[in-house]
């Protein structure tokens, strides 16, 4: 899909500085929940996908740390926490 | 472990503007950022209004990093496929001091925290802070690692996500209707082609706003400041709007169709994005407001809820950096009173009620609700479209008179609709 590309494209603009462990996961036994559902629509990084299966996937590598996903999916389904101090996105115009 | 006076949480403009207060005070002052650098997890539309902070932080920002000085503002109303804009522009604007500039965070924070830093106050980067420290009721310093940091008060100024203020017990409720997704690219441009296209001089900058079909019909609009040597183009929209539903990736797509718009691609054309970033913003105002003390803490900023978006101004940053400065006036007060208790920093709240923080907070509580009337997004900016499209027709045969012209898009159920919004309009 070329949107999705134009987003890598956009993406990789960006500054990132890599953490050893992803910062936000999907709790498990969660990966079916609808409430992860409208993260497919929201996330401005395009992370968020479903699989064959219908779990959503979440890949971290592109996450801009906006707290979106916290917000309309919740604690609950996700394990939100920003990346370790020195790691994540690191805006330089801002 | 150590132990500080004051610990700030977050290098943003809330969290430098206390630490430069207090910077002086002879307070043992540690801010803490998880950035790489400060200004690194930070970004705005944006623009500053330099008013209503200028004599709370005298002589600094004169010589701040800021971009353009807005001379030209322009509000556009978007149908699918035309547009109505509105253009202002006044002397007003030119004569100094100049009212509001553009600004990129990463840039403008980074100076900040050096002036900060100039004045004697430690800003350590590259630090997350994972958790509060309570005693007895009372915060007494934050967890960053293995690191126990304490101090007499802590203050939260990490942002609209703030962790540290949740931990404490004092955010509001991450309700979606009260926040709004802000996704900008930054798009590099020659100044003297920016100065060319939006018929700037100088240092002149311009700001448009764009409402309608740039959100397909969802609460929120576009946005567009020119800085230096480069262009902010974005677009806000309402999380439960966006949430709500729709096709995958439909929300980052909106910039991209927004970016193709015949009203902003002559704009950009021939630019490079050199950046694309985005984040939560708060949009409830008033009524969203988390708590802005407990003890042995004060929430200042984003981390308080305290930003205003009534259509034509958008504002956020001015209030971070008086709610800092307050914060920190706060603190001082404490210190002299020896006591960091609720009700002894409850003295925050009404420092920000006197100022224009709480003032215009209150004044246009009613904003939120009454702009996100749907029919501002959909069905007016059609209509208004619709009009300017038949006045402005000459067919080929004999053209119909302006009053039924406009009278068969206004129809009476439509005026007593139009009739209905205003009365909301007239709240705030």
């Amino acid at each position: 899909m070329s949107e999705t590309s134009d987003l890598k494209a956009k993406l990789g603009l960006d500054v990132f500085k890599p953490a050893s462990e992803p910062h936000i996961r999907i709790r498990q036994g969660m990966e079916k929940d609808p409430r992860l559902k409208p993260a497919l629509r929201v996330c401005p990084a395009g992370l968020y996908s479903e699989n064959e299966k219908g779990e959503i996937v979440l890949t971290i590598d592109g996450c801009l740390e906006c707290g979106t996903c916290r917000f309309v999916c919740g604690t609950e389904t996700l394990d939100w926490n920003c990346p370790p101090g020195g790691t994540g996105v690191q805006y330089r115009f801002g | 472990m150590d132990k500080f006076d004051v610990i700030i949480v977050g290098a943003g403009l809330a969290g430098l503007g206390a630490a430069y207060t207090l910077a002086g005070s002879g307070l043992e002052v540690l801010v803490l950022e998880r950035g790489d650098y400060p200004g690194a997890k930070n970004m705005t539309g944006g623009r500053l209004y330099l008013n209503p902070v200028r004599s709370l932080f005298p002589d600094l920002l004169e010589n701040a990093p800021l971009e353009r000085f807005i001379t030209h503002e322009g509000i556009s109303i978007m149908a699918k496929d035309r547009s109505v804009t509105l253009h202002y522009s006044g002397n007003e604007l030119r004569d100094k001091p100049h009212h509001s500039y553009s600004i990129l965070r990463s840039k403008f924070d980074r100076w900040l925290s050096e002036r900060v830093e100039e004045k004697g106050v430690a800003v350590l980067s590259k630090i997350r802070v994972d958790d509060v420290i309570k005693n007895n009721g009372k915060i007494v310093g934050v967890l960053a690692g293995a690191d126990e940091l304490r101090a007499d008060i802590v203050l939260a100024c990490d942002g609209v996500l703030s962790l540290v203020s949740e931990k404490a017990g004092l955010h509001a409720p991450e309700e979606p209707g009260n926040f709004a997704l802000g996704i900008k690219e930054v798009i590099a441009l020659d100044s003297g082609v920016i100065n060319e296209r939006f018929n700037l001089e100088g240092d002149e900058g311009a700001a448009r706003l764009f409402v309608g079909e740039v959100t397909q019909g969802k609460f929120g609009g576009g946005f567009l400041y020119t800085n230096r040597e480069s262009v902010s183009l974005g677009i806000v929209v309402d999380i439960k709007d966006a949430a709500a539903d729709s096709p995958p990736g439909e929300v980052p797509s909106l910039l991209d169709a927004f970016k193709k718009r015949p009203e902003i691609a002559p704009l950009i054309s021939g630019g490079s994005t050199v950046e694309y970033s985005a984040h939560i913003v708060p949009e409830g105002g008033f009524k969203a407001m988390g708590n802005l003390y407990g003890n042995g803490i004060l929430v200042a900023g984003d981390a308080a809820g305290l930003a205003l978006n009534i259509g034509f101004t958008v504002r956020g940053m001015e209030f971070a950096l008086a709610s800092g400065h307050f914060a920190a006036q706060t603190v001082m007060n404490a210190r002299a009173a020896g006591n960091f208790d609720a009700p002894t920093l409850s003295i925050y709240r009404r420092l920000l009620e006197d100022s224009f923080v709480l003032k215009d907070l209150k004044n246009f509580q009613e904003t939120h609700a009454v702009v996100g009337n749907p029919r501002f997004f959909n069905h007016y900016p059609e209509l208004i479209g619709a009009i300017m499209k038949d006045i402005y027709s000459v067919p080929a045969g004999p053209k119909e008179r302006l009053y039924p012209t406009i009278r068969k898009n206004l129809t009476l159920g439509e005026l007593w609709t139009l009739f209905m919004d205003m009365k909301g309009i007239m709240k705030i």
